[in-house]
């Protein structure tokens, strides 16, 4: 009696466990199916693109209903399967260019990319032209005193050889 | 005296006409861009260009998925741009449906929904909420929207059948007589 007892027991402990491995199974392939992009991954894509309605507002924190809606449009994509350029892409053919926080380097946007280093180049050089000729007139006109270093001397010694000079015809 | 020697050590000439045709041109650009941003909205009297239109499924015109302006000469083109995210629209929105309704068996006005930086599963509620039945597709790469230069959503173009432009409203329509109004002084 005992055995059979203990024997129920058994059977009973097996399909416990094995019911406790179908479910563990299940769950697992249940939380595989949840691919719904998480918010972090969305703006990701949503930061690089610019609400066309409210201007100069990235998509990532834009309030308006447009915009919650395109974050909601990324996300459908992206559950998709479809990669960061072909989203992009695809806000580009249905909202235009101006979308995107990097303009494309074509035409005169290449402006945008090439015109402040140019301005920084150059500012940088007329700014160095300034500085050299803001410190050479006052070595060469001050002439007698203020001179420092090698060159100044020698312009120096030069000028004294040439008033000595002209003393000397004097006397 | 003291014999100084100012010595001239200016940008090269050819340098300083190269900077200012540059800053000129640039000038020259910004203020071209401003002033197309300045412009406003097209004008009546303005003949307005030739456009394509993709349409929705289930918003085709004669089984076409797409339409040009040049396929309605002849013919009177209300051309109304709305979003479902629009608020205002949703004013207009059983006004203009009714206007479509009156017209459309005469077949001389032809109304045109340009549906403007919208997604399309918003945009087909919308259709259908307000049981909207003309025909409408998405502004691609807002194309028309730029043409037109608008500056938001509701607008309404009323293009004549000659293909000028003869009226415009900016803002949601009051009432189906309002639309009736602006319509009626072309057909007669």
């Amino acid at each position: 009696m005992n055995k059979r007892k203990l024997q129920i027991t058994n059977y009973g402990v097996l399909a416990f466990a094995l019911a406790l491995l179908l479910a563990g199974l299940f769950a697992g392939s249940a939380f595989a199916q949840d691919n719904t992009p998480t918010d972090d991954e969305v703006n990701v894509i949503a930061k690089q693109l610019y609400c066309p309605v409210c201007e100069n507002t990235p998509l990532d924190v834009c309030p308006t209903e447009a915009c919650r809606q395109w974050r909601e449009l990324i996300r459908s994509q992206l559950a998709e399967g479809m990669t960061e350029d072909q989203i992009k892409q695809y806000f580009v053919d249905n909202y235009g260019a101006r979308v995107l926080a990097e303009p494309p380097r074509t035409g005169l946007n290449w402006l945008v990319y090439l015109l402040p280093p140019a301005i920084i180049l150059l500012g940088a050089f007329f700014l160095f032209r300034s500085f050299r000729e803001w410190t050479k007139p006052k070595v060469e006109a001050t002439g007698v005193g203020g001179e420092r270093g090698e060159t100044s001397s020698l312009k120096k010694d030069d000028y004294v050889a040439r008033l000595e000079e002209e003393l000397k015809k004097r006397k | 005296m003291i014999e100084t020697t100012p010595q001239k050590r200016g940008v090269p000439l050819w340098v300083q006409i190269v900077i200012w045709v540059f800053l000129v041109g640039l000038l020259a650009l910004v203020g071209v861009i401003l002033g197309k941003r300045q412009q406003g909205t097209v004008q009546p009297g303005d003949a307005i260009p030739d456009f394509t239109l993709p349409l929705f499924s289930g918003y085709e015109y004669e089984g076409k998925s797409e339409v040009k302006l040049s396929d309605f000469e002849g013919k009177l083109v209300v051309l109304n741009f709305w979003a479902s995210w629009c608020k205002p629209c949703e004013q207009e929105a059983a006004e203009l449906e009714e206007a479509w309704k009156f017209y459309e068996p005469g077949g001389e006005v032809i109304f045109l929904g340009v549906d403007y930086v919208d997604t399309e599963p918003e945009a087909r509620a919308y259709l259908k909420k307000f049981g909207i039945t003309f025909f409408n597709g998405p502004d691609m790469g807002t194309k028309i929207s730029q043409l037109f230069r608008i500056r938001g959503v509701p607008e309404t173009y009323f293009i004549d059948q000659n293909g000028a432009l003869y009226y415009v409203k900016i803002g949601p329509f009051l009432s189906v007589d309002e639309i009736k109004s602006i319509i009626d002084q072309k057909l007669q």
